[in-house]
């Protein structure tokens, strides 16, 4: 792309002064800016100047595409730590009013929010006179079937495999956004005064067993709080870690998935997935934006080479044309 | 809708106003004069019309509260607001801005529970920032003003303290109607008020009015008739009248009403009485009055009715886009509404994701989707184009610093003016008049020298006019007359900015100091070097040496003796030197005048004495009543008695003079203003015109030293050219005149009586003794029109001499019509003379009409009329009215942008046909086609066949002719190749201004491309323009410089006021003033287009944001079962446009500069049709922006733990921003969005770029390769034009092209002779009779009323 800087010189400068003794005072400062004479960068689109543009951008996007694409792929091979998902179809946790149905302070362990929360709760807010906790729409819809998956082996006795439940929360979520609301050991006696959401089948404080993954710092119930932005999504379940570099995290062979069923989905037409995934430097398996970039990369490429033909065939007229006619 | 809506905010203001009235500080305007006469009908006495004004001392109190405590005292308020009213009035005002209202409505919606999308106070949060920031910008500007207030209110001034018995200080704000002020000179009169005393013996007080008109020459006025003859200052205490006079009023030049003494007599008050506020006192030592109107009533605060309110044509159309924006908005919001209503509807149990209202139960589809639509509607509102309105509020171009912008929001404007109107005088012309030529008794004395000196000005001139001291040097053979302090200074467009403060505040916004500042008081109108120096013509010279004393010697025998001509010469260029109202001062004391010489200490003491006296009885200058009683001495006595007056003004000579030369040369100036006139002596002796009796007149030395202020410039020019005679004008008193005259010695003549100049006479005339002759003589100045028509016909006696008028008359005509051609302004000197009894008769009833309070316009006129008859023509001159620097290639280059330029002038047909050829309106080969009709049937046919050849010759389509299609779309001539010029005359206007023409006149116009109105008033001049506004839907734009010019400023879409010499009104009702017309060419093609391109880009750009936001928004529902969720945290939908992405569009509205100015001034053709440039403040402010937004998600996304529900941001950006994918995702999708429109644009450049583009390429190429290319594109333009006239004249059968001829005669001329050959012979024929027909009439007329007498 052509550039210059044309900062104009003074000769055009300030306009004719105004006649009689109070012109030194009126006048005004013939400073580039006031003058409007700042150095200003002008670009002119016409195929020659911009054409190393494009060429420029085909030459990065499509190694970059490439380089994507590659590494998206080759997250097929499950070697790392593996991340096990489950996923949602045709679930609006984005409706505005799902969305809203929470209240931040009592999740945070303000005890005053314990038992009385707020009104956007409602109307998931009340149970029986009892403050629900943790009360509105996210939470009582919580995603509460169980997943276990079991490697089937030649002698066809399945082996559990080691599903880690902790981690998979954002570090901040679980120690700063989320936290149990205050009082002794006993985490049922700190929820005391509270009532379990309606649709769950036992209270915030028995998730689990781990008083530290246990009450609102539960992380399955803190993945499920972050809502998702689409109604197809997936959270993440799991983790299999991997136990030593020499053996695959999840060899080949045949593996059985046990799901222990709590959570419909069919009457809103919504569907279950179970994903395993290893992650790279750029996330989970996503093969989209690897295209985008070869894409993008190519058609600007293909029109570099467009406009190098046009500008070649119009070069003398469009020279001509540029000061004549 | 929004313009009804300010009509009916305009009404309720005045309602408000006016019944807070009585409140002291209460807002008082224009309304209160309504109040007020509703007030004083109150009182049984009193008609609504008048008020009484009783002196307010202590004899007259209970009158005094009775009458006068219901007047307004001096305190004036030009604020709008006061901290009580100020949060609500400023809101009611900013409520009435459509979009506020809009987005008001919808806060109020989101605390409707139902639909609440946010948090209800976070809504209001972008409305009440914008609010609030107008609110203070509108406080700011008010309190600017409330300071000034303050200043002007607490002046100090001296005022009759009833208490004291004495004069005492007091502020203007505590002056009230009835107290009276003694001012002292070079004071400031602080309120409206009757003279009563002055100290000048003659009862006369100057005043400069550059305060409320900018005009800065001296008015004098006159102390009220029978105060003037007493002796002491006035004794408030003794003064037992009482006033009567006109309700207040915005009429400057009008002021009525009478005074009535104790003994019920009464004496008639004028404007020539009332001193004005804001005007100062001059060369008077000190005044007495008494106030008449205060405060907001008077005539200087009613004429400010402040800055009126245009809102540009790019303003209007944001208004109209918002509405459509809100069109999109409520298709959007339904589109989601049903969506809603459906998606509900597929599911038929209740749902996780589903909340049901709080009370349990759960809406049907149908009304979730109802209440879905007005969600949507908040939702979008924050992505709304918010901040376009509020932004092109604060938008503040940086205009052209010679350029003074009065109206900010319509800068933009400047770049889409399709039709410009123009004054002539002082906007096209420098309103410089200079003395070109004259003729006398029949013979034109063309003053060669003269015209060859104004060609050497020519050029030194238009450099500077300051630095005349260098360029004189190159002019040695002239004598440099200017004193120091006599020269004119002419202000920049700014520097009479401040030159109302006083008057009121209300146009003081730009100029917060101004009130501090002291107008400039020293300069003496119209009187440059070039107009001032005028080299007489040798032939008149000659002549003049002829004049000898002897010649009136046996004057009182026989009046055949002295040859005519001579008689003539003589009466002419006295005629020059008395007939004005021009003030002779002295330029080195301060505007002392010069009175006529002191008489003390003479040998005919005692007859001076007596005849002065005589003077003082006998013919009071206004006629006073006790004139009656003095009516028979001066038919009798005195006329035997002032018979022996010549030989004592030929006696008296030197004396007198040569005292005041000891005078003058006692004071320090004395040596160089007698260097300067030996300077002149010394021209003179070169020159050899003078003879030595000449250069021994006793009153020549002191003549350069004298500085005439005149009210309009010819007459300055006029005087100056009797001066170049050696006919001086020496002082001017209300009683007499003195004039130098070359060989007859200094002549003083007794002013009988004034009759001004007013524009429906068209003339002027003094009544003056004449010393020599002792005659009644009228000497009648006046345009040649009026002038021929009142001239004698029928004379009883002397067929030789009634002959040798008609030649006169005739000869001067064919000068006239000559001087005319050569764009001079003409005027006819005449004179009569009046027998005493004549005189007396005319007096009388004169009388009666001047103390008439009722109709005394009319009665006046007809007095004029009375005297101004049967005059003797006594010849013409030629000014010339210099065409502006830069004139003819601003309107050259105007034409090349494309825009028609329409020349409205009060002149003749003839002047302003050559102006407009001068100044390159009209091209010598351009088609002339002239209407000047006397009927509106012949008006309309000979449009119609003017149209009809029009049409012919472009061969447009048939169905494209068609009225009303045409005028939507007028047809482009220049593509055409024809040119063609329309001429109509002030009356043919008015037929062509009247409903059933108009249509017709439009479409003739809409081919021509320059028309010249002449002999327009100035109401016809704003019809016009609201004709061309209102029916073609243009952009028009107004120019001009005088107060005649005012109403089509005001009524243009732009007013331009040219800063000259007129005065300021023209700048005072316009939107931008610029000095000088050339100026105008840059303010359009280059501010203008700049404006234009930035402003409108910016607005693009909003809409742009906006757009893409609110779509982002919209597409988002799709995915959320369109409930209304918004993707994103609300505060980052409220910074968005509040933070992140105000400030790149609003640099890029005042920075962009998509050619430089250069180019666009080289290639007008640009206006007709944007691109970037940026420069590091853009890049700065895009950088800063796109940071503001990291940083504003990271510290809130940090701080924020449970804030904010439900989109709680904690450490989402944190997150975000560790993942690799959101850059790549960043980038992918910026190269996407912008590939498209990129290819577009690329393309576009290189296959078909717009002449923006192409001249952008000018602008980086070197300065020689630039000139280059510049010739080359005009020449091409100028092939193309002239390959496109050639085709289209071949296919319209016109044979030949006119040759184009140097001269508008020969102009005029070609196109009959095209015309003809093309074989329209009628039409062209009428064309041009009725072009001739002025001049042919009068040749025929002339000698046939001849002979009929």
């Amino acid at each position: 792309m052509a550039m210059n800087y044309n900062a104009k010189d003074e000769v055009d400068g300030g306009p004719p002064c105004a006649p009689g003794g109070t012109a030194k005072t009126r006048r005004p400062d013939n400073t580039a800016f006031k003058q409007q004479r700042l150095p200003a960068w002008q670009p002119i689109l016409t195929a020659g100047t911009v054409l190393p543009i494009f060429f420029i951008i085909g030459l990065i996007f499509i190694p970059i595409g490439i380089g994507i694409f590659v590494t998206s792929n080759n997250i097929r091979e499950i070697e790392g730590n593996v991340f096990m998902y489950y996923g949602l179809s045709n679930f609006y946790q984005n409706h505005r009013r799902y969305v809203k149905s929470r209240d931040d302070s009592q999740l945070n362990g303000d005890s005053s929010a314990l038992l009385n929360p707020s009104k956007e709760c409602e109307p998931y807010r009340r149970n029986e006179d009892k403050p629900i906790a943790p009360c509105g729409a996210i939470a009582n819809s919580m995603f509460n079937d169980t997943l276990e998956l079991f490697l089937i082996g030649n002698d066809s006795y399945p082996i559990p495999i080691a599903l880690k439940k902790k981690g998979i929360a954002w570090w901040t979520d679980k120690n700063v956004k989320f936290r149990n609301p205050p009082g002794g050991d006993n985490l049922e006696e700190r929820f005391k005064g509270t009532t379990k959401p309606v649709n769950w089948l036992k209270p915030v404080y028995m998730l689990d067993s781990d008083p530290d993954n246990n009450g609102f710092i539960n992380e399955d119930f803190i993945v499920w709080m972050r809502t998702a932005a689409l109604p197809t999504f997936r959270k993440l379940y799991r983790l299999i870690e991997r136990k030593s570099d020499l053996h695959p995290t999840l060899p080949a062979g045949r593996y059985s998935l046990n799901v222990t069923y709590n959570y419909p989905v069919h009457y809103f037409d919504g569907r279950k997935r179970m994903i395993l995934s290893t992650i790279s430097w750029m996330g989970g398996k996503n093969p989209f934006l690897g295209i985008a970039y070869i894409a993008v990369g190519s058609i600007s490429f293909l029109l570099g080479v467009v406009l190098l033909v046009i500008n070649h065939k119009y070069r003398n007229s469009s020279n001509t044309a540029d000061i004549t006619i | 809708m929004t313009e009804a809506l300010q009509w009916a905010r305009y009404h309720w203001q005045r309602l408000i106003r006016g019944a807070t009235r009585d409140d002291d500080s209460g807002p008082y305007n224009y309304s209160s004069l309504l109040a007020c006469g509703r007030k004083s009908s109150q009182t049984p006495k009193l008609s609504g019309r008048h008020r009484i004004v009783v002196p307010h001392i202590q004899p007259f109190k209970d009158e005094y509260e009775k009458f006068s405590g219901a007047y307004v005292n001096n305190r004036i308020r030009t604020t709008k607001y006061t901290l009580l009213n100020f949060v609500p009035r400023n809101l009611f005002e900013q409520f009435h801005r459509a979009a506020n209202l809009y987005f008001l409505f919808l806060v109020v919606l989101n605390w409707v529970p139902l639909v609440e999308a946010f948090q209800k106070e976070i809504t209001m949060l972008p409305l009440v920032v914008v609010l609030t920031i107008i609110a203070i910008k509108d406080g700011l500007e008010d309190y600017r003003k409330y300071k000034i207030d303050k200043q002007i209110n607490n002046l100090i001034t001296k005022v009759y303290s009833r208490k004291e018995k004495k004069y005492i200080d007091r502020c203007w704000k505590d002056v009230t109607v009835g107290d009276f002020i003694r001012l002292s000179c070079n004071e400031v009169i602080p309120a409206d008020m009757v003279l009563l005393f002055s100290t000048d013996p003659d009862g006369i007080c100057h005043i400069e009015t550059s305060g409320l008109d900018g005009e800065s020459n001296l008015k004098q006025r006159q102390v009220v008739r029978g105060y003037a003859e007493q002796d002491s200052e006035v004794d408030p205490e003794k003064f037992s009248s009482r006033i009567e006079c006109e309700s207040p009023n915005n009429d400057l030049s009008r002021f009525r009403g009478f005074l009535e003494h104790s003994n019920k007599e009464r004496v008639g008050l004028s404007k020539e009485n009332l001193l004005l506020r804001g005007c100062t006192i001059r060369n008077t030592e000190a005044v007495v009055g008494i106030v008449v109107y205060a405060g907001h009533e008077t005539k200087a605060m009613l004429n400010n009715s402040g800055p009126r309110y245009k809102r540009s044509k790019l303003e209007r159309r944001a208004n109209t886009d918002v509405l459509w924006c809100v069109m999109l908005l409520v298709i959007m919001c339904l589109t989601g509404a049903v969506g809603h209503g459906i998606w509900l509807s597929r599911y038929e149990k209740m749902h996780f994701f589903n909340v049901p209202e709080p009370d349990g139960h759960i809406i049907s589809p149908l009304l979730a989707g109802f209440y879905m639509f007005w969600t949507m509607i908040i939702l979008l509102q924050l992505g709304q184009i918010y901040f376009i309105q509020s932004d092109v509020d604060f938008y503040n171009e940086k205009t052209d610093s010679i350029v003074q912008c009065r109206a900010l929001n319509i800068a933009e404007d400047l770049g889409q003016i399709q039709y410009l109107f123009s004054d002539k005088t002082g906007t096209l012309t420098e309103n410089k008049m200079v003395f070109r030529r004259c003729s006398v008794a029949g013979f034109d004395y063309c003053h060669e020298e003269n015209a060859r000196r104004l060609e050497s000005y020519q050029e030194a001139v238009s450099e500077d006019e300051d630095f005349i001291d260098t360029v004189s040097g190159s002019l040695s053979n002239m004598a440099k007359p200017r004193a120091p302090s006599c020269r004119t200074v002419h202000n920049g467009p700014l520097g009479n900015k401040p030159s109302n403060h006083l008057a009121g505040s209300s146009f003081t916004l730009g100029s917060g100091e101004g009130a501090s500042e002291v107008p400039h008081s020293r300069q003496a109108a119209f009187s440059s070097p070039i107009e001032t120096d005028v080299v007489p013509d040798t032939r008149l010279l000659d002549k003049f040496s002829q004049i000898t004393p002897r010649l009136f010697m046996p004057l009182d025998e026989t009046i055949q003796n002295p040859p005519l001509e001579t008689l003539y010469i003589i009466d002419f260029f006295i005629a020059l030197a008395i007939c004005n109202t021009v003030v002779v001062s002295a330029p080195n004391q301060p505007r002392q005048k010069i009175r006529h010489p002191s008489l003390g200490g003479l040998p005919i003491k005692s007859l001076e004495e007596i005849k002065s006296l005589f003077q003082r009885w006998s013919v009071r200058r206004s006629s006073s009543p006790s004139l009656n009683s003095g009516k028979e001495p001066s038919s009798g006595v005195p006329n035997a008695f002032v018979s022996r007056l010549p030989l004592f003004s030929r006696m008296k000579p030197a004396s007198p003079v040569e005292e005041e030369v000891s005078q003058v040369c006692e004071s320090p100036q004395c040596s160089s203003s007698s260097a300067c006139c030996t300077e002149t002596e010394k021209q003179h002796g070169d020159a050899g015109l003078l003879n030595g009796k000449a250069e021994s007149l006793p009153g020549q030395p002191l003549a350069c030293n004298l500085c005439y202020e005149a009210e309009s410039p010819d007459e300055a020019a006029l005087v100056y050219a009797a001066r170049a005679y050696q006919c001086t004008l020496r002082s001017r008193t209300p009683e007499q005149v003195m004039v130098d005259f070359a060989a007859l010695g200094p002549l003083t003549f007794q002013l009988l009586h004034i009759l001004p100049f007013d524009s429906v006479r068209k003339r002027m005339s003094v009544v003056v003794r004449h010393p020599l002759s002792n005659q009644v003589v009228v000497y009648t100045k006046g345009a040649d029109s009026v002038i021929m028509e009142l001239l004698s016909v029928a004379s009883p006696d002397g067929a030789s001499l009634e002959k040798q008028q008609m030649i006169v008359r005739e000869k001067t005509q064919k000068h006239l019509d000559d001087y005319a051609k050569q764009g001079l302004r003409t005027l006819c000197i005449a004179k009569k003379v009046m027998s005493d009894t004549e005189y007396a008769e005319w007096l009388r009833n004169h009388f009666l009409a001047e103390t008439s309070i009722d109709n005394r316009e009319e009665l006046l006129l007809e007095s004029a009329m009375r005297l101004e008859n049967k005059l003797t023509l006594l010849g013409a001159t030629g000014i010339e009215d210099r065409l502006q620097e830069g004139v003819p290639e601003s309107i050259e280059a105007l034409h090349k942008a494309g825009i028609k330029i329409w020349m409205l002038t009060g002149d003749k047909q003839e002047t302003a046909v050559n102006i407009a050829y001068a100044c390159k309106l009209l091209e010598p080969d351009d088609k002339l086609f002239i209407l000047n009709t006397q009927s509106k049937d012949a008006c309309g046919m000979l449009m119609s066949t003017i149209l009809k050849e029009l049409q012919k010759k472009t061969q447009v389509l048939p169905e494209q002719v068609s009225l009303s299609e045409d005028l939507l779309q007028p047809p482009v001539p220049q593509d055409s190749g024809l040119r063609a010029g329309l001429i109509i005359t002030g009356k043919t206007l008015e037929f062509a201004l009247q409903e059933s023409l108009q249509k017709q006149f439009l479409e003739l116009t809409s081919w021509c491309q320059a028309v010249v109105c002449c002999r327009a008033t100035p109401l016809q001049k704003s019809e016009v323009v609201k004709l061309v506004r209102s029916h073609l839907q243009v952009m028009t734009l107004a120019i001009g410089d005088g107060a005649n010019d005012v109403s089509m400023i005001q009524v243009a879409d732009i007013g331009i006021g040219v800063s000259g010499q007129e005065g300021m009104q023209a700048v005072m009702a316009s939107d931008f003033a610029v000095s000088q017309f050339k100026h105008l060419s840059k303010l359009l093609l280059v501010h203008g287009h700049w404006c234009y391109t930035r402003l409108s880009n910016m607005i693009l750009y909003f809409f742009y944001k906006n757009v893409a936001y609110v779509n982002l928004l919209f597409w988002y529902q799709f995915f959320c079962g369109f409930s209304g969720t918004s993707m994103t945290d609300y505060w980052v939908l409220i910074f968005f446009n509040l933070l992140f992405t105000s400030a790149p569009p609003v640099i890029y509205g005042v920075l962009e500069k998509d050619v430089s100015a250069e180019t666009l001034m080289q290639l007008p053709e640009l206006y007709k049709s944007g691109q970037k440039s940026e420069t590091w403040i853009h890049l700065l402010v895009i950088i800063g922006s796109i940071l503001s937004y990291f940083l504003f998600a990271i510290v809130f996304g940090a701080m924020c733990v449970t804030c904010n529900p439900p989109s709680n941001p904690y450490w989402i950006m944190q997150e975000h921003m560790l993942d690799p994918v959101f850059y790549l995702v960043c980038i992918l999708t910026t190269s996407i969005a912008l590939l498209p429109r990129f290819v577009y644009r690329v393309l576009q450049g290189s296959l078909f770029p717009s002449p923006i583009l192409r001249a952008k390429h000018f602008d980086r190429l070197t300065p020689e390769e630039r000139t280059k290319a510049l010739k080359k594109w005009r020449g091409a333009g100028k092939m193309n034009q002239v390959t496109s006239k050639y085709a289209n004249q071949s296919a319209g059968k016109s044979g030949r092209r006119p040759m184009p001829g140097p001269s508008a005669v020969f102009a005029m001329k070609s196109a009959t002779s095209c015309a003809i050959e093309q074989g329209n012979l009628s039409l062209c024929e009428t064309a041009l009779d009725q072009g001739y027909s002025e001049t042919k009439a009068f040749e025929m007329a002339g000698p046939s009323k001849g002979k009929e007498s």
